[in-house]
C-alpha cells in the first residue's frame, strides 16, 4: 500500500541515486556532464516533495541550467585525446573508495538510530512570500554580500578564464 | 510513511558518491562535478531538516539558496581555473598536478 | 692608619690605567705617576707597620675588616676584606720598598725604551696586584690576586714580546703556573666544601678541630701545588730561569722579591692547615730542601748572570719552603724578608751590568770591579749577604732555618742546608771572580749606571747589611716574637750551628777562589774529568727535556686519541643524529605529494575517524 508522495520519492531517490553514480562511474566526462542535469533535475523534484517550490526552480535554473552548460561549456574548451576515456580515475580511487564507503556506512548506521520528532504544524502550501521576507529582511545584508560574491567570481572568472600572458 | 529519515539517507548516499567522485577522478572537472554533488547532498538534506522539523520557517531553504549561490560562484571560479591550467599545461588532468609540493 | 690600609693596593691600581690610557704618550709623566703611587703606598705601609708594633697588633689578635663581595645567604659568602697582622704588615713593607726602589731603578734602566711606559703601567698593576695578594682576608680573594700577579709575570716576562724567546718563556711561566693554581684551586675549593668558607680565620678556628685529616691532607696537598707553581719549586721550577728573558728589574721585583715569595707567603697564611698534618708538613719540608739543593747544583754551572740567580732564587725559595716544613713560619718569613732586600740588589747590579755591557756571559766579562764600583761593591756585599757571612742579613735568616731544622731533629735537611750553603757561596763568588776580578775582556766598555739606578743599589745594600739584625737571636722582641705561629718561641742562639755554616760559607767562597779567582784551567778540568756530570748539571738535569718528551709522548698521544674520540664517538654521535634527522625527513617529505586529492583523501580519512569517534554512542550497538 503506496501512497502516491512515497512512491514519487522512491522514484526521484532511485533516479537521483543512479544519474549520480553515473556521473562518477562513466568513462566519458560529457556522459558524466549529462547525468549531472539528470541528478540536479532529481534534486529539484526532491524538492517539490518537500514542498520547497521556489528552491526546486532555483535549482532548475542554476544548476540543471546555467551550471551544467557552463560544464559542458569546459569540458569542450578543454577537450583533448579519445573523448570516451576522458574520465577516468586517478591513482588512488581504490582508497577513495574506501574512505567513501566507510562514511557512507556510519552515516546510514547513524542515520538509521536517529529518531527525529516531526514538528506537528503542517507546512504552509506556498511558502515564496516567507522567503522574500527573509531575503529582503532579516537576510538582507547575507544577501546582499552574496550579491557581492557573485560579483566578485563573476569577474575573477572573466580575469583567469581570459588568462594573461603566460608567465614564462 | 517517507521520514525524515529516508530524506537523509538520499543526501548521505549523494554525498559519498560525490565525495568519490571528488577524490578519485583524474579530470578536474569531474572533480568539480562530484563537489557538486556533495553541495547538492548537503541542500537536500538542509531543505529536508527545513521540511519536518520546522515547517513554519523557510531557514533551511534559505540556506539552500546560500549554498546554490556560493557553488555557482564557485563552479564559475573553477572551471575558469581549469581552463587556465588546460591552457598552460594542454591537459585537464590535476592528478600531475603537485604544485603544491616543496 | 690601619684602617685605610685597602688603599694600599688602590694607589697603584688606579696608577695602572693612568698610565696606560693617559699618559702613555709623556714618557717621565708615566714613570712619575708609577712611582708616586708606589711611593703613597710605600708610606701608608711604614704607618701600618708602625701601628701594628705600637698597637699591639699581633698575629693572634689580627685587624681584619670586609664587606661581602658575592653572597648567596645561607650558601655561599665572598669576601672582599683585608687581614693585617704582623704577617701581612712586614710583607707590605716589604713589597712596597722593593717595588719603589725597583720602579726608580727603572727609569734609568729603560730609559729610551719604547715600551717605557707600559712597563710601568705593568708595574703599577703588578704592585696592586701583589698587595692586594697580601692583604687579603679569604682564600678566594688570595686566589684572585694570585692570578693577576701571574698575569702581570706573563705580561712583564714577555715584555719583549717581538724576541720569540721572550714569548715563550712567558707562555711557559704562564701554562705552568696554571698547572699549579689549578691545584690551588681544587685545594681551596676542597676546603670550602669542608667547611663552608673562605675566610682565613675561620678557617684557622675550625680546622683544628676537624677530625677526617685524610680529606683534609688532600686539600692541603691540593693547595700547596699552588706554592710549587708560583714559589717555583721542583718539579714546576722550569719557568724560573726561563723568566729571565724579562727587563731585570722585573726579574728583581716579580721573579726574585715579591711574587716568588708569593708561594712562601700562601703556606705562611695557610699554616695552619698544614701544621695540622705532620705528613704533608714532611713534604712540604723535603720538596723545599731538595729544591734548594737541586736548584744550587744547577747554579754552579751556568754562565748566564741572570741564570744564576734564578737558581739561586730557586734553591733560595727551597729555604723558605723548609723553613716552612719543619714548622718554623718565622725563620721561612724573615728568609723571605732579607732574601727579598739582597736578591733585589742581586738583580738590579746583574741588571746594571747587563745595561752596561749589554752582556749576559760572565765569562765574557771581566774586571768590571775598575769602571762600576758602586754596583760592584753593593753586589759584593748582597753575594756575602747572600752566602751567609755573618753579620750580614743573610746569615742570620740562613742560620735560623738551620737552627730550627736542627732543633726539630731534621737532621737530613740540616745536613741538606748547610750543604746548600757551601754551594751558594762557591756559585756566588764563582759569578764574582770570573765577572768583577781578573782581567778586562777586550771589547767591552763598562761604564758606571746613573744615579737613578745606583741609589737604589745603596739603600738595597743597606739593607742586606742591617735587615738581619731584627731577627738576630741575641735580639730580644725581635723579628721571632712578631711573626710567628701560635706561640711566640724565642730560639737560643745555637752557636755551633752559626759557627759551622760560617765555615761552611767561607770555605765555599775560598773553594771559588782557588777555582776562579786567578786564570787557571783547573775548572775545564774537572768538567773534562766529570764530564757526565757536568753535563747532566749544565742541562739543569735534563728537566725541560723530560716534560718536552712527556709533552710530545705523552701529551698528544692523549691528544691524539681524544682527537680520534671526538672525530670518530662524539662527532659520529652528533652526525648520526643529523644523518638521521636528515635521511627521515628526505623519507616523509615523499609523503607531502602536493596533489590536492592525496590531501583531500587524507582529510576525508581524518573525517570518517572522527566521525566514528564522535558516532560511537549511537553507533554503539552496532559496532560492539
Amino acid at each position: 500500500m503506496l501512497d502516491v508522495s512515497a512512491l514519487l520519492f522512491w522514484l526521484l531517490a532511485a533516479i537521483t541515486i543512479a544519474a549520480a553514480l553515473a556521473v562518477v562511474l562513466l568513462k566519458n566526462i560529457v556522459h558524466s556532464a549529462l547525468y549531472l542535469v539528470l541528478t540536479f533535475a532529481g534534486v529539484a523534484g526532491i524538492y517539490i516533495l518537500l514542498q520547497a517550490e521556489f528552491l526546486a526552480a532555483v535549482q532548475l535554473l542554476i544548476y540543471a541550467g546555467a551550471v551544467a552548460i557552463l560544464i559542458v561549456f569546459a569540458v569542450m574548451l578543454t577537450r583533448r585525446g579519445d573523448i570516451k576515456a576522458s574520465n577516468l580515475y586517478n591513482f588512488n580511487y581504490l582508497a577513495a573508495g574506501v574512505v567513501s564507503l566507510a562514511l557512507l556506512v556510519i552515516i546510514i548506521l547513524g542515520n538509521g538510530r536517529m529518531a527525529w520528532t516531526a514538528a506537528p504544524a503542517p507546512a504552509p502550501a506556498s511558502n515564496v512570500a516567507a522567503i522574500a521576507n527573509a531575503f529582503l529582511g532579516r537576510y538582507a545584508i547575507p544577501f546582499e554580500v552574496a550579491a557581492v560574491l557573485l560579483l566578485v567570481a563573476m569577474v575573477g572568472a572573466i580575469l583567469l578564464a581570459r588568462g594573461g600572458k603566460p608567465e614564462r | 510513511m517517507i521520514t525524515l529519515n529516508h530524506y537523509l539517507a538520499v543526501g548521505g548516499l549523494l554525498f559519498c558518491i560525490g565525495l568519490f567522485g571528488a577524490l578519485a577522478k583524474r579530470n578536474a572537472i569531474a572533480v568539480l562535478m562530484g563537489i557538486e554533488l556533495m553541495l547538492n547532498a548537503v541542500n537536500i538534506n538542509l531543505v529536508a531538516f527545513n521540511h519536518f522539523l520546522a515547517p513554519d520557517q523557510v531557514t533551511g531553504q534559505i540556506f539552500a539558496i546560500f549554498v546554490i549561490v556560493v557553488a555557482a560562484a564557485e563552479v564559475a571560479v573553477g572551471l575558469a581555473l581549469v581552463l587556465n591550467i588546460y591552457r598552460r599545461r594542454l591537459d585537464s588532468n590535476i592528478d600531475d598536478l603537485d604544485w603544491l609540493k616543496w | 692608619m690601619i684602617n685605610h690600609a685597602w688603599l694600599i693596593p688602590v694607589f697603584p691600581a688606579l696608577a695602572f690605567p693612568i698610565i696606560i690610557f693617559l699618559t702613555r704618550r709623556v714618557r717621565p709623566l708615566s714613570a712619575l705617576v708609577g712611582i708616586a703611587a708606589i711611593g703613597a703606598s710605600f708610606v701608608m705601609a711604614v704607618g701600618v707597620l708602625r701601628e701594628v708594633l705600637l698597637n699591639g697588633v699581633t698575629m693572634a689578635h689580627p685587624v681584619e675588616y670586609a664587606s661581602t663581595w658575592l653572597g648567596i645567604p645561607g650558601l655561599l659568602k665572598i669576601e672582599a676584606g683585608v687581614l693585617i697582622d704582623p704577617l701581612a704588615a712586614v710583607m707590605l713593607l716589604v713589597v712596597t720598598l722593593v717595588a719603589l726602589l725597583v720602579e726608580i731603578y727603572s727609569v734609568g734602566y729603560m730609559h729610551g725604551d719604547p715600551g717605557f711606559s707600559t712597563f710601568f703601567g705593568y708595574l703599577s698593576l703588578f704592585s696592586a696586584s701583589m698587595l692586594g695578594l697580601v692583604l687579603a682576608n679569604n682564600y678566594f680573594m688570595i686566589f684572585f690576586f694570585w692570578e693577576l700577579v701571574g698575569l702581570c709575570s706573563y705580561l712583564l716576562i714577555g715584555f719583549y714580546y717581538h724576541k720569540q724567546s721572550a714569548a715563550r718563556a712567558g707562555l711557559k711561566a704562564f701554562v705552568t703556573n696554571r698547572v699549579a693554581d689549578f691545584g690551588f684551586m681544587l685545594g681551596f675549593f676542597f676546603l670550602f666544601a669542608i667547611f663552608g668558607t673562605f675566610n682565613f680565620r675561620e678557617l684557622a678556628a675550625a680546622i683544628p678541630s676537624y677530625q677526617n685529616t685524610g680529606f683534609l691532607a688532600l686539600a692541603a696537598a691540593l693547595v700547596f701545588i699552588g706554592p710549587i707553581g708560583k714559589s717555583a719549586q721542583f718539579p714546576l721550577h722550569v719557568w724560573l730561569p726561563d723568566a729571565m728573558e724579562g727587563p731585570t728589574p722585573v726579574s728583581a721585583l716579580i721573579h726574585a722579591a715579591t711574587m716568588v715569595a708569593a708561594g712562601v707567603y700562601l703556606l705562611a697564611r695557610a699554616f695552619v692547615l698544614f701544621a695540622s698534618l705532620p705528613g704533608i708538613m714532611l713534604l712540604v719540608a723535603y720538596v723545599g730542601g731538595f729544591t734548594a739543593l737541586f736548584a744550587a747544583t744547577i747554579a754552579i754551572t751556568q754562565r748566564d748572570i741572570k741564570r744564576i740567580l734564578a737558581y739561586s732564587t730557586i734553591s733560595q725559595l727551597g729555604y723558605m719552603v723548609m723553613a716552612m716544613g719543619i714548622g718554623s713560619m718565622t725563620a721561612g718569613m724573615f728568609h723571605l724578608m732579607t732574601h727579598a732586600f739582597f736578591k733585589a740588589l742581586l738583580f738590579l747590579g746583574a741588571g746594571s751590568v747587563i745595561h752596561a755591557l749589554e752582556e749576559q756571559d760572565i765569562f765574557r766579562m771581566g774586571g768590571l770591579y775598575k769602571d762600576m764600583k758602586v754596583t760592584v761593591s753593593t753586589f759584593v756585599i748582597a753575594a756575602l749577604a747572600l752566602a751567609g757571612v755573618p753579620p750580614l742579613a743573610g746569615f742570620w735568616s740562613k742560620d735560623e732555618i738551620l737552627a730550627g731544622a736542627f732543633d726539630h731533629g731534621f737532621t737530613g735537611l740540616y745536613i741538606i742546608g748547610t750543604l746548600v750553603a757551601f754551594l751558594t757561596a762557591f756559585y756566588m763568588f764563582r759569578l764574582i771572580f770570573v765577572a768583577f776580578f781578573g782581567d778586562r775582556r777586550a771589547g767591552l766598555h763598562a761604564h758606571e749606571s746613573p744615579l737613578t739606578m745606583t741609589v737604589p743599589l745603596v739603600i738595597l745594600a743597606v739593607l742586606s747589611v742591617v735587615s738581619g739584625f731584627v731577627g738576630a737571636p741575641f735580639v730580644s722582641h725581635g723579628f721571632s716574637s712578631f711573626v710567628y705561629y701560635g706561640e711566640p718561641h724565642h730560639i737560643e742562639p745555637n752557636y755551633g750551628v752559626m759557627l759551622l755554616s760560617t765555615i761552611v760559607a767561607l770555605a765555599g767562597i775560598g773553594l771559588a777562589w782557588l777555582l776562579y779567582g786567578r786564570p787557571s784551567d783547573v775548572p775545564a778540568r774537572l768538567a773534562e774529568r766529570y764530564r757526565s756530570i757536568y753535563k747532566l748539571l749544565v742541562n739543569k738535569y735534563y728537566i725541560d727535556e723530560v716534560y718536552l718528551w712527556l709533552f710530545h709522548r705523552v701529551g698528544l698521544g692523549l691528544a691524539e686519541a681524544f682527537n680520534w674520540h671526538d672525530r670518530h664517538v662524539v662527532d659520529g654521535v652528533f652526525d648520526g643524529v643529523g644523518d638521521v634527522t636528515r635521511l627521515s625527513g628526505h623519507k616523509l617529505r615523499l609523503l607531502q605529494t602536493g596533489n590536492l586529492q592525496t590531501y583531500a583523501l587524507v582529510i576525508f580519512t581524518a573525517v570518517v575517524i572522527i566521525a566514528l569517534w564522535m558516532a560511537a554512542p549511537v553507533l554503539g550497538g552496532v559496532i560492539q
